[in-house]
């Protein structure tokens, strides 16, 4: 009889999920046929993720080995990016750059997602002095254009990659406070919201199960129009000797190293920035896409809709 | 807005004192005796406790005195009205250039909405936000100071050519009123570079808000009966779509600013352009923390204005704000 009932409630399980997996294709579909751009976003970010995750697995050379017979050469068909001024084969950087980019958008995203949503339903939920104090202190963060705080931190710290993210991460985290502190401000109003409190419901309890549910797609949707952006203030901070320090792979860090060889080696600052900015632009693609997608108030600026 | 001023000051000033370097060895130079440097620290209030620091800063803050920068030996609000107008003039000139090339695209782009056309405008704007700066201008160094060698490599003068007196500070400005011709050009082909570089970014975030407010005017009324009346597209375009629509590109200014901040930042590094963000960076690198917190402070107190002006511009813009 127990088998018989964990086993109807196995084939549930599976038929949920398959009915989820089948939703989540459709929706991908229909994100895609929805605009031109958008299948060009999903492409680029697909493929920047694939890369990060096993672009070292098709790297010819460890991006940090040396080969002093063949430096400065330019692209060919052993080194499809060329190399540098110590024969490090730049195809094998530019794939480990890849992978820290991703890496360090990750990590800051995460950070500040975390800290400014729970931040900011907390200020939503409390209301009075709390939400007054946690205010005031996302201004004193949001009263710094955020790449000059972010590099004010930065330098403070020491230059290190690890400094730069946490310099992004106290940069971002504000205005998800402020996002997720609008929204829980006219979710608490909601009938499901009251219904759930007159049941008996706890604030924890309606905090984390009603809540954080429903400002998860509008956060999700500034989540992916913020990588770009975390992508690219990590390189111009590696660039400019603020974040990662040579011989770091990482995508700004290999184009200020290169900036020496400008006149004799093109290759060398082009085509890193080149991966740069087409990652940069797949997700700022997928960005704009999905605010369009799921704001339906826009849908109709798309391009795939006309009047 | 006097509150968050003054967070300002409180949050750069303790980033500041944590500076790793310590500053009063840096100032003495590597031989100097423990003694010297005490004295330094003495001479500059470093000894003191760092409440001490902070209200004396504050009350120097005052007065409008900024301190002195340990690397230039001048006072720092004098470095940063030396190099403000450098500045300036870069970001102003890439503010012009990429509003007016965005407002072309945004309106072409709105009228063409859903075509070939559409698409390509859209992508061109997305695509100058992505495009990172200084990937950009050492692109525009390699192509046309490297291969063609049409424009100079950096700086904002060639080297021999006095700078004409000083009026305004903006070099092409002061070079005019002058009528040093010959100067002129040269100011301006320095230009070209770093200002194609910034007008970029400028382009990209305008064309987004305009093309979205051109397709929000072209859906009202009142310009359905503008049409109407006959009056021709060119003037409907002018007089009732443009107008209306720039209303969004204002509240953006603050977005902008804060854009153009960070470009000018990496920019001005690339071109060696004497500007405010060049400043700034060296100030970082050599922890001259009078020169980095007297920057920093101006460009976020800069900010807030900005943001505060666009406020008031709003209000006064649209008339519908005041009853809502």
């Amino acid at each position: 009889m127990t088998d018989r009932a964990a086993a109807v409630e196995r084939g549930r399980q599976e038929r949920v999920a398959a009915e989820r997996l089948r939703r989540a294709t459709r929706a991908v579909g229909s994100f895609i046929s929805q605009s031109r751009l958008n299948g060009l976003a999903v492409a680029i970010v697909a493929l920047v993720l694939l890369v990060a995750a096993f672009g070292p697995l098709i790297a010819p050379q460890s991006p940090d080995q040396p080969d002093l017979s063949f430096i400065l050469q330019g692209p060919s068909v052993h080194h499809w990016f060329g190399t540098d001024n110590i024969g490090r084969d730049l195809f094998s950087r530019v794939l480990a750059g890849c992978r820290i980019s991703v890496e360090v958008a990750i990590i800051i995203l995460s950070l500040s997602v975390a800290l400014g949503t729970i931040l900011g339903i907390v200020s939503g939920l409390a209301g009075g002095l709390v939400d007054e104090f946690i205010m005031r202190i996302t201004d004193l963060f949001l009263a710094f254009p955020g790449f000059i705080l972010a590099a004010a931190i930065a330098a403070t710290l020491g230059p290190s990659l690890p400094h730069t993210v946490l310099a992004l991460a106290v940069v971002f985290w504000p205005w998800y406070t402020r996002l997720t502190r609008g929204q829980v401000l006219s979710l608490r109003e909601r009938e499901f919201v009251l219904a759930s409190r007159l049941a008996g419901g706890g604030t924890l309890w309606i905090a984390t199960r009603h809540l954080v549910r429903n400002v998860l797609p509008i956060v999700t949707v500034q989540v992916s129009l913020d990588v770009g952006y975390a992508i690219l203030s990590t390189s111009s901070l590696s660039f400019l000797s603020l974040g990662a320090q040579p011989p770091s792979p990482e995508w700004g860090a290999i184009i200020t190293e290169g900036r020496s060889y400008l006149q004799t080696a093109w290759w060398w600052t082009t085509i890193p920035g080149l991966a740069l900015a087409l990652t940069i632009l797949g997700f700022n693609l997928l960005g704009d896409g999905l605010r369009d997608w799921i704001d339906p108030r826009l849908r109709g600026s798309l391009g795939g809709v006309q009047e | 807005m006097v509150f968050v001023l003054w967070g300002v000051t409180l949050v750069t000033f303790f980033l500041s004192r944590v500076v790793p370097g310590d500053p009063a060895r840096l100032m003495a130079g590597p031989q100097a005796s423990p003694g010297a440097i005490a004295n330094l620290r003495h001479i500059y209030g470093l000894d003191k406790p760092l409440l001490v620091q902070y209200g004396r800063y504050l009350g120097d803050l005052s007065r409008l005195n900024l301190g002195v920068s340990f690397v230039t030996r001048r006072s720092v609000r004098t470095d940063i009205a030396t190099y403000l107008p450098a500045t300036a003039e870069l970001a102003g000139y890439a503010l012009i250039v990429g509003f007016l090339l965005a407002v072309v695209t945004a309106t072409v782009s709105a009228y063409r909405r859903g075509t070939a056309t559409d698409v390509t405008g859209r992508l061109t704007a997305i695509g100058g936000l992505s495009i990172p700066a200084f990937w950009l201008a050492l692109l525009l160094q390699l192509l046309f100071h490297v291969q063609l060698g049409w424009f100079p490599l950096g700086g904002r003068l060639s080297p021999g050519v006095t700078p004409p007196s000083q009026i305004t500070g903006l070099l092409t400005v002061d070079s005019l009123l002058t009528g040093r011709f010959g100067d002129f050009a040269d100011a301006a082909s320095h230009l070209v570079l770093p200002v194609t570089t910034l007008a970029l970014g400028v382009y990209g975030l305008m064309v987004r808000i305009i093309r979205t407010s051109v397709i929000d005017a072209l859906g009202e009324e009142y310009v359905r009966t503008a049409e109407a009346k006959g009056l021709s597209r060119w003037r409907v375009l002018r007089r009732h779509v443009l107008r209306n629509a720039m209303l969004p590109a204002v509240t953006v200014l603050g977005l902008e600013f804060g854009l153009l901040a960070a470009g000018v930042f990496v920019v001005e590094s690339v071109f060696q352009w004497p500007g405010l963000g060049n400043y700034t960076f060296n100030a970082i690198h050599n922890s001259d923390y009078s020169a980095t917190l007297g920057a920093t402070l101006v460009i976020a107190a800069m900010y807030v204005v900005v943001n505060l002006i666009v406020d008031i511009a709003y209000l006064y813009l649209d008339p519908r704000i005041r009853y809502a």
